[in-house]
């Protein structure tokens, strides 16, 4: 029992971690341009594939730095050229441009690199155990994706509130027609911030890829999810992201590691199901586990709209 | 001056989505529709690789009846809504012959969609070839004429793997996981059953469904398997949910016994070489290349040779174009309602040697059932997969006749 809840809860923790990579940049977007980026998951899939043709042709290393700026830059130019020209507007035009972005991602991944799952491998370097617990090996990778994850959330954190343009996005997120009276660039500040989520949504797919399936409905599987942890964390709260998105890794993990079920439950006080609710008797918890996220979101949305730890309603 | 391009354009689309239906005549159309985008890709795409080149072949000789054989390939996505609108975007392209496989419940809604269609559309017929989807209903309650099935049911593959279990006395603890869908829970139902009857010994200690192709990471439930303390798991898991669940447990060192359905798929043997599971992973089949048949190993050497090492996953699939072209050449017609009367009562050698044949009442086909596992060649076996330096190994075998499960089929035939 407890080797499994040790090996849940790291599982979950990493799964936690790499959902932040992409729901950071998603909430700060959010908050800002005051648009859900429906293509985030996109370039999350980017990221992965950019990442499977660099490290084919120059090695890993070199892929885990470049593939996240070149899928960074591309969401730079998408926001200079695509979304700043829609953004006159209107929000509505705003959503659905990154809507439609995300089929033409897709297409284009499939068109370049097939339907077919690519053979995207862990590099030698990291494919060893890193440690046993109990008799459960922890595959070095899964570590280096933690080490990654944690080390990223930290330095986001510092620069959003130790340096100075940290301190100008977060002005600019609350109140951007002061921060342009003063001087500042806004709509750069808005390109470098779309620019730099996108690209940490690619660094989550650089690591993801191997240790998950790099393909093409990669971006679909993952994205709704990721609506859920920057609604359930709080609009533009990177904080309330970061517990949202560890809470909902490990509510997932730990659902699927139970066996809990209604029969369970109430069997000793009322045996055999009702009639009604025959179906759901049975039902473990593991058997609702993917759709736990959401139930969660809708619980947050009536009970605490807006978010863990968010200041202002969606 | 721009609309009148486009009505151009529209036109020309138009009349060129028209030109083959004019040539069909001369062309033997087979609508291949399975899953060629997602989770389902891996297998979808391999069996389309094996319909073309047994297309090749034929068209090599000359064809069929004259005609040229034309393989089409539609993505079903796994989904059986998606899978209708491609069968009905093939039969408007004048296809009347469609083969399908992977997804039981797809293969529910195609056999539903081809016996209506067929009920409003008399000499119209279109014929539906199943080599992959094994849910007992599809030739049992569900049963239609225009339905004819080349895999062994869920329930006879299920029978022979615990038939085989029933011997292995090392096996204490049992765990099922398996896709959460018709098939999926049929393997679980008969899995419980079966063992309860011939192994009343054996504590089965876990019983999992999770979401079909849809999970990227089977570690949380490789963790729930290892904390079960499990010796053996049974799963019924095909496409990407077997190769990941076989990779979940070579990271974390799950060491167990796995029966299988399908452990054969891409990425599988890859996985069970890097746990190192040696002759651990079973799988039940109608045949492997490492059977000592010669036409079926000169058959694999040239398919091996064609598709750049890929191996023969499905033979059943060369035995349901054999009976196709025989059934088409001795009806010296290729109106479905003509093939389905051959078909029904053929008996053919199978790929891998044996007798197998078509039983009328259900149309299920019946043949000889192998039970391999996968380990280092040994005994002048030639094939390995996935250059894996491991290959497939006959660990027990069942005839033809022993094969043999009733059906509650009551089958409409057409007057």
């Amino acid at each position: 029992m407890l080797e499994l809840v040790i090996v849940s809860t790291l599982n979950g923790v990493l799964y936690g971690m790499l959902l932040f990579l992409m729901a950071s940049g998603l909430t700060l977007i959010f908050s800002m341009m005051g648009v859900l980026n429906f293509a985030h998951a996109s370039f999350y899939m980017l990221g992965a594939f950019f990442g499977f043709q660099l490290s084919h042709w120059l090695g890993f290393w070199p892929a885990f730095v470049i593939a996240p700026l070149a899928a960074g830059g591309i969401g730079a130019l998408v926001e200079r050229y695509g979304l700043r020209v829609v953004h006159r507007h209107g929000h509505v035009a705003e959503l659905l441009f990154t809507f439609g972005l995300t089929f033409v991602v897709q297409e284009l991944v499939q068109m370049v690199w097939g339907k077919l799952p690519v053979d995207y491998r862990v590099p030698p370097s990291l494919d060893f155990t890193a440690f046993t617990v109990f008799s459960t090996n922890y595959p070095a990778y899964k570590m280096f994706e933690l080490a990654t994850a944690i080390a990223i959330f930290l330095a986001l954190l510092t620069a959003l509130t130790r340096t100075r343009i940290g301190l100008i996005i977060q002005a600019a997120l609350t109140h951007p027609n002061m921060v342009a009276m003063l001087g500042h660039n806004v709509p750069r500040i808005f390109m470098l911030v779309f620019g730099v989520g996108t690209g940490l949504a690619a660094v989550a797919g650089v690591i993801a890829g191997p240790a998950l399936v790099t393909q093409s409905d990669m971006a679909a599987l993952l994205g709704p999810i990721l609506f859920v942890v920057v609604v359930v964390g709080g609009l533009g709260s990177l904080a309330g992201a970061f517990i949202a998105s560890l809470l909902i890794g490990l509510v997932q993990t730990f659902a699927v590691a139970s066996n809990a079920s209604l029969a369970g439950l109430l069997g000793p006080i009322m045996p055999g199901a009702p009639a009604v609710v025959a179906d759901l008797w049975n039902v473990t918890v593991a058997q609702v586990a993917p759709v736990m996220p959401y139930l969660l979101l809708v619980l947050i949305l009536i009970l605490r709209p807006v978010g863990l730890l968010g200041t202002r309603d969606t | 001056m721009k609309r009148a391009y486009l009505v151009a354009a529209l036109g020309a689309l138009a009349l060129g989505g028209m030109a083959p239906a004019a040539t069909a005549a001369d062309t033997l159309k087979i609508a291949y529709i399975d899953p060629l985008s997602g989770g389902g890709a891996s297998v979808g795409e391999i069996g389309l690789r094996h319909f073309e080149y047994l297309a090749d072949q034929l068209n090599a000789k000359g064809g069929v009846l004259g005609m040229k054989v034309e393989v089409i390939g539609y993505d079903s996505k796994a989904n059986p809504q998606e899978s209708l609108i491609q069968v009905q975007k093939a039969i408007d392209a004048g296809v009347r012959i469609i083969t399908q496989g992977n997804s039981s419940a797809v293969a529910a809604a195609i056999e539903d969609f081809v016996a209506k269609y067929n009920d409003r559309n008399p000499d119209k017929e279109i014929l539906y070839l199943n080599y992959a989807a094994v849910d007992p209903s599809l030739t049992n309650e569900k049963c239609s004429y225009w339905h004819f099935r080349w895999d062994a049911s869920a329930d006879i593959k299920m029978e022979a793997l615990t038939n085989y279990m029933k011997t292995r006395s090392n096996i204490k603890k049992v765990y099922l996981i398996n896709q959460d869908y018709s098939f999926g829970q049929s393997v679980r139902s008969e899995a419980r059953k079966m063992l309860t009857n011939k192994r009343p010994d054996i504590d089965i200690v876990g019983d999992e469904v999770h979401p079909l192709l849809k999970v990227t990471d089977f570690a949380p439930y490789v963790a729930k398997i290892k904390a079960s303390g499990a010796d053996t798991v049974i799963t019924g898991n095909w496409g990407q949910d077997i190769a990941l669940l076989l990779k979940a447990a070579a990271d974390a060192g799950l060491q167990a016994d796995f029966y299988t359905y399908y452990a054969g798929g891409a990425g599988g043997p890859t996985a069970i070489k890097q746990t190192n599971l040696a002759d651990r992973v079973f799988v039940v089949l109608e045949g492997h290349a490492n059977v000592p048949y010669a036409p079926s190993q000169a058959f694999e050497d040239a398919f091996r040779a064609k598709l750049g090492g890929q191996s023969v996953w499905y033979p059943r699939v060369v035995n349901e174009v054999t009976m196709l072209v025989k059934a088409i050449e001795e009806a010296k017609s290729t109106e479905p309602a003509k093939i389905a009367a051959k078909l029904e009562t053929m008996k053919i050698t199978v790929f891998n040697g044996g007798e197998g044949f078509m039983r009328n009442v259900d149309h299920q086909f019946f043949q000889p059932m192998y039970i391999a596992s996968f380990g280092p060649l040994t005994d002048g076996a030639r094939f390995d997969e996935e250059h894996t330096g491991w290959g497939w190994k006959t660990v027990g075998k069942i005839d033809t006749g022993d094969t043999i499960v009733p059906t509650i089929c009551k089958m409409e035939r057409p007057s």
